[in-house]
């Protein structure tokens, strides 16, 4: 039996029930968990379509919460409840910083941009762009100037998306760009930082290309999705068109060690045609 | 010009008008991003106390860009009635905000008397409102205007159906499109934003809506929200649509950016008076956002609520049918949370109907902000009391492909029973027909969209 027939058996026999009691009067009361909303998915909650098949039909052509049904003009509960808990995890990544032990295990050199806490990094995207003094003297001090490749990684408005793919994009990447040959700086991770953040590194260390990764901002019941962008030469003056950049880094978009593998492809270019962003032949 | 004063026996120096302006603001993370704003609450009340007695002749011969350099700066003045503006030149901005105020003049009055301002007095008017004026005031201002409906009209609340779609998926569109107009949703226009730019993709997307709209029927017009010119050429390749959109913004710099003039908009709506799908004459339709200006670079120094203005000035001219401001999308560097938000809604929504077009508001917030469902509910009940034109309208809220919240189809059913509105007068006799809606009630079969097809 697959899941549209399950959902399809719920379905009518929540609408049975429907039929006689009240709306939210249908809830599990027995003893044990309250089962997690998260999981709840998206059922079919109109109680009694015209077009079964139909509805199923529209709800598996988009993403989009349709088929909701509704208590009066309002959403029902489980939907407003589900609603607000894919909401949550984006709150709570924008706020979250990453996860040390992974930053430790990976052995980054950890610097910090100008921003203070992350309500300053919400509104001053200008100080995310800029390494603070001390981490420009502590970059000067430990990382490798003048590199061919250097990485960068940035929490980005989510840090979460960094725990989650970081080490796995790494296992690809790092691999193949160091069986192409390459020579790699040593790895610097960035608290509170934008893209931005690239121009400022790369006017002090040099790379000839800097490959940096951050948190996307998250959607709603997503907070893992990063990005990475691929700047030739970054100096004060690049600007966004210059980068390249693929998006949407987690296992339900590109899975993190396929990413690593088309960012190698992509260094390669870089590297060839000795430019990046809208110049770039791809 | 009077441009200093005391508060509290300390000294208040403002530059000139410019900085006056931006000092007045309420409190908004992009004002301080930009550097302009008040430095002390203290600062913001003297700025506040200084602009209630500038008259509006200083604010007409101090635009916050010169005329010599600026083609939105230039459409707004030259479209200023001189008559009128000479009846009240010599007003001060207390007096205006107190005319507007007055039990004795109606919202007739006021439109009379917005063909005499330019946006720096629309914008100065509202920086000495509270929150509560300018709910009270909008509310008096009516401003209709119609495509195939008419929207404005007391009693009604409009929405716009945007069934977006991560790769604008025709199926997937036809299925949100559904479901909402069961929920009285689409009465303002169908408009849907695509992943792709293109004349092809335009097409494509417009061709299934009129498909479907033919189909039923539906009295609604049909918008897809691709670049201004990307539309025009859909047009000329035999595309139907009922609304042009473009996104404006209050600097001919920051129009450059968005790739339009307003000889653009000129072209587009006189394309539309020509092959458009619907009646008109109202055709055009315009978003904005308090902070786009800032965003491109293209601010001039100027404060947000000013440029926010001077879009509404500039969007005038071209008569449109919508004018919406997508007051949370932009981020918490130009509105930092939910109290900022509210406060921007309701000055856009104001400013908009002062300035004589017909207001509506994205009411909606990003995941970066600090806001949530409450705050936008807030602020949509807010700006329902004030007589908003209409709102967005998508499935719980949570759009697909441009990852914000904005307000559901719930949410208008919602604000319509709460505020005792319904649909635009031809789309609520399609409901009835239909069996959705009874005495501007919801019927069993509303949100049922398999009942549809």
């Amino acid at each position: 039996m697959n899941n549209q027939e399950i959902q399809r058996i719920v379905s009518s026999v929540m609408a049975e029930i429907n039929k006689k009691a009240p709306l939210g009067a249908n809830g599990n009361t027995s003893t044990g968990e309250v089962p997690d909303i998260s999981q709840i998915g998206n059922p079919l909650n109109v109680p009694d379509p015209e077009n079964r098949g139909a509805y199923e039909d529209m709800m598996n052509a988009t993403s989009a919460r349709i088929g909701v049904w509704r208590a009066g003009t309002r959403p029902l509960t489980q939907t407003m409840l589900k609603f607000r808990a894919d909401h949550a995890v984006a709150q709570d990544a924008v706020m979250s910083y990453a996860d040390e032990a992974i930053i430790n295990r990976l052995g980054f050199i950890q610097l910090e941009s100008k921003v203070a806490d992350k309500d300053e990094y919400l509104t001053r995207p200008d100080l995310g762009r800029v390494l603070s003094d001390e981490s420009i003297a502590k970059m000067k001090a430990e990382a490798t100037p003048g590199a061919q490749i250097q990485i960068v990684v940035g929490d980005g408005l989510s840090a979460k998306a960094i725990d989650s793919n970081i080490e796995d994009v790494f296992s690809s990447c790092k691999a193949g760009l160091e069986a192409k040959g390459y020579n790699l700086g040593k790895d610097i991770f960035v608290k509170n930082a934008r893209v931005g953040i690239v121009n400022c590194i790369g006017e002090i260390l040099k790379p000839e290309l800097i490959l940096l990764f951050i948190g996307e901002r998250p959607g709603l019941g997503t907070a893992e999705s990063m990005s990475a962008y691929l700047t030739y030469q970054p100096v004060a003056a690049t600007v966004e068109a210059d980068r390249t950049m693929i998006s949407n880094i987690h296992k339900g978009g590109i899975p993190p060690v396929e990413a690593g593998a088309q960012i190698v492809s992509l260094v390669e270019k870089i590297l060839t045609q000795k430019t990046s962003g809208l110049d770039l032949e791809l | 010009m009077r441009l200093s004063t005391k508060l509290f026996g300390h000294a208040h120096q403002f530059r000139d008008v410019k900085d006056v302006l931006a000092k007045a603001n309420e409190e908004k993370s992009g004002d301080t991003l930009a550097g302009i704003a008040a430095q002390s609450v203290e600062e913001r009340v003297a700025a506040k106390a200084v602009l209630s007695q500038m008259t509006l002749e200083d604010l007409y011969n101090n635009p916050v860009i010169p005329y010599e350099r600026d083609e939105v700066t230039r459409i707004i003045i030259d479209d200023v009635n001189k008559t009128i503006f000479d009846e009240i030149k010599n007003w001060t901005v207390e007096a205006l905000r107190e005319y507007i105020l007055d039990l004795d003049v109606t919202g007739a009055d006021i439109r009379r008397i917005s063909r005499g301002l330019t946006s720096e007095m629309v914008a100065a008017v509202c920086k000495l409102m509270s929150n509560m004026d300018l709910v009270l005031a909008a509310q008096k201002l009516r401003v209709t205007a119609h495509c195939r409906t008419t929207i404005g009209e007391e009693g009604r609340l409009a929405v716009r159906l945007q069934p977006n779609h991560p790769t604008d998926d025709v199926d997937g569109i036809l299925a949100s499109l559904r479901e909402g107009i069961t929920y009285g949703i689409g009465d303002a226009v169908i408009g849907i934003n695509p992943v792709e730019d293109n004349p092809v993709g335009t097409k494509r997307l417009l061709d299934a809506v009129e498909e479907y709209m033919l189909k039923y029927d539906l009295p609604a017009q049909s918008c897809v929200l691709s670049h201004v010119t990307t539309q025009m050429k859909a047009i000329e390749d035999g595309a139907h649509t009922g609304l042009i959109f473009q996104s404006i913004a209050g600097t001919e710099a920051a129009n450059t950016a968005f790739g339009i003039e307003g000889k653009t908009i000129a072209d587009a709506r006189a394309l539309m008076l020509e092959r458009g799908m619907a009646e008109g004459p109202n055709v055009n339709y315009f978003e904005t956002g308090q902070g786009s200006e800032l965003s491109s670079e293209a601010h001039d120094g100027a404060d947000q609520v000013t440029l926010e203005a001077r879009c509404y000035g500039f969007a005038k001219r071209f008569q449109p049918f919508l004018v919406n401001t997508v007051v949370g999308f932009i981020g918490p560097e130009y509105l930092y949370d939910g109290k900022q938000v509210a406060r921007a809604g309701l000055e856009d929504h104001f400013m908009g109907k002062l300035t004589g077009v017909p207001m509506g508001v994205d009411v909606c917030y990003t995941n970066h902000m600090k806001a949530d469902q409450n705050d936008l509910e807030d602020l949509a009940v807010l700006l329902t009391t004030a007589g908003c034109n209409y709102f967005m309208g998508v499935p719980m809220g949570d759009d697909i492909m441009l990852n914000y919240q904005t307000s559901s189809y719930h949410d208008i059913a919602s604000l319509r029973a709460i505020s005792n509105t319904r649909p635009l007068a031809e789309f609520e006799c399609w409901m009835e027909k239909y069996g959705f809606m009874e005495d501007g009630k919801l019927t069993k079969k509303a949100g049922d969209a398999s009942s549809i097809m």
